[in-house]
């Protein structure tokens, strides 16, 4: 099984002990995982603000750098969404389809294509409030959203909870959006920010110490919203608590 | 050219009024978590969603056949039916049949098609005195302001508004906000309104194709007044409310009640079907660009019902209030509708927006919202209504994102920036980031530099730091 481990653009530079957990776990649980490392960005900026033209740019470029590959794993969910369901716009060819089938979330992938089912190194004794991010939840199916009424799952919690000692909860508003939202988070400030503000409230109402998610994003959102708001809540990407190193 | 909405600044304000923020924050949720609880107590909720969906479709696709059964079915029990291609025809219509009824004073019940038109201004331009009967929508009317909701007009404001807008409008005693005692002014200055009435206007929630029958729900009780006690009755119906038959309605009444408020079933769910003695029904059949929205990519916002679910969940209307969008269709809806409305002027209203999917989920007729919302951001684009801050935003990221090499100097530039730069720069005004953000902590390394230090070369086959 040849992996491809692809580093989102904000990752690399923000938030690179995400991407590091995620690289260390799976060559703990035995993989090869191969660094892509000219492979930049997936488009999703771009595409999100709706400048389809220079999103097709970047992702035809980011896609020539993913060939070859059986899985192209990646320690985030909006960069998974945008391969899988909004590459729309390249030419379909066989390879494009091969990559837009074949990129998958860490979570997605710990789950339903290795089925990790022990991490013997990792222990997290605390309450963690879990936090889905939106595309992971609504795009990517790895937890049911509350909206819909189906039998409930929850792909994180389920990985979540084969960590010693931890204790996974959730914020009374369970799956509410923190309002990152990538872009909107520039453009709309006042309303993003009162989301954050929002999030971690809840979260420190709750009693909680330590948040955890399956997205960077939403969790440097919400960590910067917190310091500058003086609470004192610790936030770490999943990757970070299942390889044992958050403490 | 049209002035363009800033749901963004109007929004921010809604934002800085605490006490208002909260409270449409908290009525708007509280909604939406009675709708969970009761859709979860109907095993077969998300096979109704999918069968009204369908029902929807096969409606929109044989639009033209149900219109026509529609309209002869009401024409055998003597009810006049007019057909409006845009919104002016509508408001013409309107006026003349109030005219040749020679009538200066009525009472009409909650309608958004009557709303898209701006019909109630027209009139009282014309010299007809309207009197709204749905209690949201009559504070609006008194406040003069738009809906900030379509099924909750007045959801943003405090019993303490309603309080003052009462006093100054209906003489009511300005410090008793107590809401039994604002209802019973309410209901004292309608009551003398709904007697002198010479017409009533009503909207309507499903066109029944196959029986002829016009149904309205509503929870108040005003829209059975204004359509039974007056001579005249006028009803508005968008051309998309058509459903093909009655056995397709309890489906729709079981969905719609849930959606919208989070109860079982709306009050009242009245069946017009013929007009009363000595009563005249008229239908006035709006278009106004529906049947061109239909042949277009994002022709499924035409299977909304109007229940506002998608406005109750989201995030982001929940804080800045319907106010904000200052549109007729706010909310996930106003999104994906207003700009084939305008594009101009609403070409904004797309990045209102962060996508965090949960209208497309709640929606119960399943309109892909979040990919129609997508899709306007890209049409906006394509006609060049894009914010010059937009378009600089998207040049800058070209061109760090072009390839490794100039992305990681990109990261070169704002990684130093972080760390050596003080606060007072980085987190000053000119960072949009900083208002409610502290900067994020700069990392030692990127993940590049701790690959290429660990793994680069001899690769470490522990996986572990060196």
């Amino acid at each position: 099984m040849k992996i491809g481990f692809f580093v989102p653009c904000y990752i690399d530079a923000i938030a690179p002990q995400a991407a590091i957990s995620s690289f260390k776990l799976l060559k703990r649980l035995g993989l090869n995982p191969e660094f892509i490392e000219s492979a930049t960005c997936c488009g999703l900026p771009m595409k999100d603000m709706g400048y389809a033209h220079t999103a097709c740019k970047v992702e035809s470029s980011v896609a020539s750098h993913l060939a070859g590959y059986d899985h192209i794993v990646m320690p985030s969910g909006i960069c998974a969404d945008q391969f899988r369901n909004h590459f729309e716009d390249l030419p379909q060819t066989p390879e494009i389809i091969h990559i837009r089938q074949s990129s998958v979330d860490l979570v997605t992938f710990l789950h339903d294509i290795i089925k990790v089912d022990s991490l013997p190194w990792a222990s997290f004794p605390h309450r963690v409030a879990l936090h889905n991010g939106c595309h992971s939840l609504r795009y990517l199916n790895e937890a049911r959203p509350t909206e819909l009424m189906i039998e409930d799952f929850s792909k994180t919690a389920d990985l979540l909870n084969l960590v010693d000692g931890i204790e996974v909860g959730y914020a009374t508003r369970h799956d509410e959006c923190c309002g990152f939202g990538g872009t909107f988070a520039i453009w709309d400030q006042s309303c993003s920010g009162q989301q954050g503000l929002d999030k971690v409230n809840d979260y420190a109402r709750n009693g909680f110490k330590y948040v955890t998610s399956q997205d960077m994003s939403c969790l440097l959102h919400q960590s910067c919203v917190a310091r500058k708001f003086g609470l004192d809540i610790k936030f770490y990407y999943i990757a970070e608590i299942l390889n044992g190193d958050a403490n | 050219m049209s002035r363009q909405v800033n749901q963004v600044k109007l929004g921010a304000e809604f934002i800085a009024d605490t006490p208002h923020r909260e409270s449409n924050d908290r009525c708007l949720w509280a909604a939406r978590m009675r709708r969970d609880k009761v859709a979860n107590t109907l095993p077969e909720w998300e096979e109704m969603r999918d069968l009204a969906s369908e029902i929807k479709k096969n409606s929109l696709s044989h639009l033209d056949e149900y219109l026509v059964q529609f309209e002869e079915n009401l024409k055998s029990r003597g009810i006049i039916v007019h057909w409006a291609e845009s919104a002016d025809d509508h408001n013409d219509i309107v006026l003349d049949i109030l005219r040749s009824h020679d009538v200066s004073t009525l009472t009409k019940g909650k309608s958004m098609t009557m709303d898209e038109c701006a019909m109630r201004e027209h009139l009282e331009k014309n010299g007809i005195e309207v009197n709204e009967s749905d209690l949201g929508e009559r504070i609006q009317q008194l406040d003069n302001q738009r809906d900030s909701h379509i099924v909750m007009p007045a959801i943003h404001k405090l019993r303490t508004d309603v309080a003052r807008i009462f006093a100054d409008k209906l003489g009511s005693d300005p410090s008793n906000d107590d809401p039994v005692y604002l209802n019973s002014v309410m209901r004292a200055d309608m009551r003398k309104r709904y007697v002198k009435a010479q017409a009533g206007m009503i909207g309507c929630n499903y066109a029944v194709a196959d029986t002829g029958t016009v149904v309205m729900c509503s929870n108040e009780g005003d829209v059975d007044i204004c359509a039974t006690i007056p001579p005249l009755l006028i009803i508005s119906i968008g051309i998309e409310k058509i459903i093909p038959s009655q056995k397709d309605l309890p489906l729709f009444l079981r969905l719609l009640s849930r959606s919208s408020l989070g109860y079982d079933i709306t009050q009242y769910t009245s069946h017009i079907s013929a007009p009363a003695q000595g009563q005249d029904i008229h239908v006035v059949l709006l278009d106004n660009g529906r049947s061109e929205r239909l042949g277009q990519s994002y022709w499924e916002i035409l299977k909304c019902m109007r229940c506002g679910t998608c406005m109750n969940t989201c995030p982001v209307f929940r804080r800045t209030s319907g106010i904000s969008y200052d549109a007729n269709y706010m909310g996930p809806l106003g999104l994906a509708l207003m700009p084939s409305y305008d594009l101009h002027r609403y070409a904004r209203l797309p990045f209102s927006c962060t996508h965090c999917g949960s209208c497309g989920d709640v929606c119960p007729v399943k309109i892909p919202l979040p990919e129609l919302i997508f899709y306007w951001r890209q049409v906006v684009v394509e006609n060049h209504e894009s914010l010059f801050s937009h378009d600089l935003e998207e040049g800058l990221m070209g061109m760090a994102l072009r390839n490794s090499t100039d992305l990681q100097h990109a990261e070169k530039l704002g990684l130093w920036a972080l760390r050596h730069l003080p606060s007072a720069i980085t987190e000053s005004g000119m960072n949009p980031w900083a208002e409610w953000h502290k900067n994020p902590i700069p990392p030692e390394k990127t993940f590049r530099e701790w690959y290429k230090e660990n793994f680069s070369k001899e690769n470490d086959e522990t996986g572990n730091d060196k």
